[in-house]
């Protein structure tokens, strides 16, 4: 058996398992009293659950990321070379992030992507942080627990859709040919249809879209747990809305504002199917050719080494702002 | 300054529900004047009335004869003390005092030199720089009423600020804010369901219950003169006794009860056959046979030593025992439990009054 089959085949036994045994306690009928967990599991099972959870962790994420970084550090060689005496540690494919191999020019192309992705993605991050802050602040303060229902429902249904069907009906809906476009030309505000895929408008739709839920959750959970009597303390004070906002609410959010910019910020940073299929032909998205170096190109020594640019540079990122923001990194992760 | 505040058919309804049922009120400025009442009988509601945090849906809220339909929690001149203080966690004690002065645009200067007056005003000299987490209960009870004098407010809304605090500290703390509301000078309006508090601080009270206001008077008129059933039940101890008034001539009355004709007096001016129930307070029941209309007799079922005094308790006419208050050195002797007790009281301290809701055990 091939090791490619192996890795796909591993989890599918495990989550198998799992809601076999899961079905298993379901029909033992549940115990209201809490107990530990080999008391509830028995011991050979909790064994099984513990021995289980260690191998995904270890085999199917730890061991891949080392392998990365191993291959990261290696010249692209043919099967056949591999482990001969051309096979030496080396920085070339860092390097190579910086200057062309082949022509030994600055790699202007590739450090523009990597820049353009970054700054795309946190401008993503704000935009959905204007946009989730207001809605958040609804759900949890003000909306009456019917509307934030509908609300939640409206915002949840969604994402049982496909990331990449939802890219493509986004698509739909922003081509030339599209509801949005016919909508504009009938009122007459237009008369040619509007590029919105060839200018990113459909991209940076696509990204904020794709991570709205990422960035509402932790700030409604934030923004849940103030005390309404707190808001109305200020207001009580004399402080007109915004102020109520900056001096209360944000202040008492921030971890919650921290932990979802971070996560939107890595997850547009490492998306694929928005600028695939959203951007224009000429947006070279970092993520892309990262894609590219391990699927096109097969030089998967590039482009582990490129994947591990971005971690990083996405690392030092997050952290700069959250020291920026005098946020510490466990509230952040909470 | 300070500003009196006037509530004119004030009503408030949530949805079907009536919280508050035509309230009609004149708070003097300078006046510490107190809400008490059951919980759930609309207190904090008119407290947020007078606030404008919620509208009345009929009626007027004025205050320094100004109406405040249409104006806001931030613009009125009132500043609220809730009911869990509402202190912001995440400033120092100084920056939640002069909070609303920091939203009116001080200067930082002005702030601070403000904080410490009002923190040497809360005994807190030197504790600004402290979190609020780092107070005791009866410390962040202080620094909630000067956040609120900060903004010098014409009116201070208190709402049953003392409920959290421990039973000695709350005594402290009521003599405290007395004396600050006497040296700064401004309204007071207090909510309680504690009786002890309302009576000790007020200069008047108004009893409610369920969306009523039973009666407005001072804390010994509330005590003393009762005027409704509800009033003389939740205030203070008191023993009922249902009946229908056999005969009434001029200001007291006869009121057939199960323990006989007995005789109070009868400020409702009630007429023979009117449904009338006669309260005679704990303290005012002696043990030992009196004059005709004023003894009874009935079974003495325990007696609970306290001390300085005993309450003997007796079988009533229903499911509420007889309750009656002996002094340390009384005289008659208090009779075994089983034995018949005779009970005896001064007719004038006796009240009867109509026959209405009574306050829950
Ligand atoms: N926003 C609301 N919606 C519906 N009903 C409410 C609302 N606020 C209060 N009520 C109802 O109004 C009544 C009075 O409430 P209120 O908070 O004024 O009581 P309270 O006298 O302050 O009681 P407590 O001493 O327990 O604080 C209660 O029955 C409560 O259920
Ligand atoms: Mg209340």
């Amino acid at each position: 058996m091939s090791s490619r089959a192996l890795a796909f085949l591993v989890p599918a036994i495990v989550i198998l398992a799992f809601w076999l045994m899961s079905r298993w306690e379901a029909r033992q009928g549940h115990d209201p009293t809490h107990k530990s967990f080999f008391e509830r599991n028995g011991t050979v099972l909790g064994i099984a659950f513990v021995g289980l959870v260690a191998f995904w962790t270890l085999f199917l994420v730890t061991l891949p990321y080392l392998y990365m970084v191993v291959e990261s550090f290696h010249p692209r060689l043919p099967p056949a070379k591999r482990g001969g005496p051309e096979d030496i540690a080396t920085i070339a494919q860092y390097t190579s992030f910086f200057v062309n191999p082949t022509d030994g020019a600055w790699n202007t192309t590739h450090m523009y992507a990597f820049v353009y992705t970054i700054v795309v993605s946190a401008a993503v991050t704000f935009i959905n942080l204007c946009i989730c802050y207001p809605l958040a602040y609804y759900m949890a303060q003000s909306g009456t627990t019917q509307k934030v229902r509908l609300l939640m429902l409206g915002l949840i249904v969604p994402y049982w859709v496909n990331e990449i069907l939802r890219a493509f009906s986004i698509r739909l809906l922003l081509a030339s040919k599209g509801l949005i476009n016919q909508g504009l030309m009938g009122i007459g505000i237009t008369d040619a249809p509007i590029d919105f895929l060839g200018n990113n408008t459909g991209m940076w739709v696509g990204l904020s879209y794709a991570n709205l839920l990422i960035m509402i959750f932790p700030l409604y959970n934030a923004i849940e747990s103030l005390d309404k009597n707190q808001i109305e303390a200020a207001r009580d004070l004399g402080a007109p809305w915004w102020k109520i906002h900056r001096d209360v609410v944000i202040p008492y959010a921030k971890p919650g504002i921290a932990s979802g910019c971070t996560m939107v910020f890595m997850l547009a940073a490492g998306s694929l199917a928005a600028p695939l299929f959203l951007g224009g032909p000429r947006t070279l998205w970092f993520t892309s050719i990262v894609y590219d170096f391990f699927f096109q190109a097969f030089n998967w020594p590039r482009g582990s080494a490129y994947a591990f640019i971005l971690l990083a540079a996405c690392i030092a990122f997050v952290m700069f702002m959250l020291r920026l923001f005098k946020v510490k990194l466990g509230e952040a992760i909470r | 300054m300070s500003a009196g505040v006037e509530l004119d058919g004030v009503t408030v309804r949530f949805g079907n529900f009536t919280a508050v049922n035509n309230a009609n009120l004149n708070i003097k400025g300078g006046e510490f004047f107190s809400f008490l009442g059951p919980s759930g009988c609309g207190k904090t509601t008119i407290l947020r009335t007078v606030s404008g945090f919620l509208d009345p849906s009929a009626g007027h809220v004025r205050i320094g004869g100004q109406d405040m339909a249409g104006i806001g929690p931030n613009k009125r001149p009132t500043a609220l003390i809730f009911q869990n203080l509402a202190l912001f966690p995440l400033m120092s004690v100084a920056d939640n005092i002069t909070y609303g002065l920091r939203v009116r645009g001080l200067s930082r200067a002005d702030r601070d030199k403000r904080a410490t007056e009002l923190l040497e005003l809360i005994a807190l000299p030197g504790q600004g720089q402290k979190l609020v987490s780092e107070l005791s209960g009866g410390q962040k009870q202080r620094v909630a009423i000067a956040r609120a004098l900060a903004v010098e407010p014409q009116v201070l809304l208190l709402d049953e600020p003392l409920s959290a605090l421990d039973l000695k500290l709350r005594q402290h703390m009521r003599n405290e804010l007395r004396a600050i509301q006497q040296r700064v000078g401004i309204t007071f309006i207090y909510i309680t369901h504690d009786q002890g508090e309302a009576l000790t601080m007020s200069d008047r009270i108004a009893v409610m219950s369920d969306g009523v206001i039973e009666q407005v008077a001072d804390g010994k008129s509330v005590y003393d003169s009762p005027e409704t059933a509800f009033v003389a039940s939740f205030v203070g101890e008191n023993n009922p006794f249902p009946g229908k008034v056999a005969s009434a001539s001029g200001d007291s009355a006869i009121i057939e009860t199960p323990f006989g004709k007995l005789r109070g007096l009868n400020p409702k001016k009630l007429k023979a056959g009117d449904n009338a129930i006669l309260f005679v307070r704990p303290e005012s029941l002696k043990l030992g046979k009196g004059p005709d209309g004023s003894t009874f007799a009935t079974p003495v079922l325990n007696a609970a030593f306290e001390g300085n005094m005993t309450h003997v308790f007796m079988k009533g006419a229903g499911k509420k025992n007889i309750t009656v208050t002996v002094g340390r050195h009384g005289g008659t002797a208090i009779p075994a439990s089983g034995e018949n007790g005779t009970v005896h009281y001064d007719p004038a301290l006796g009240l009867v009054l109509p026959e209405g809701k009574m306050a829950r055990e």
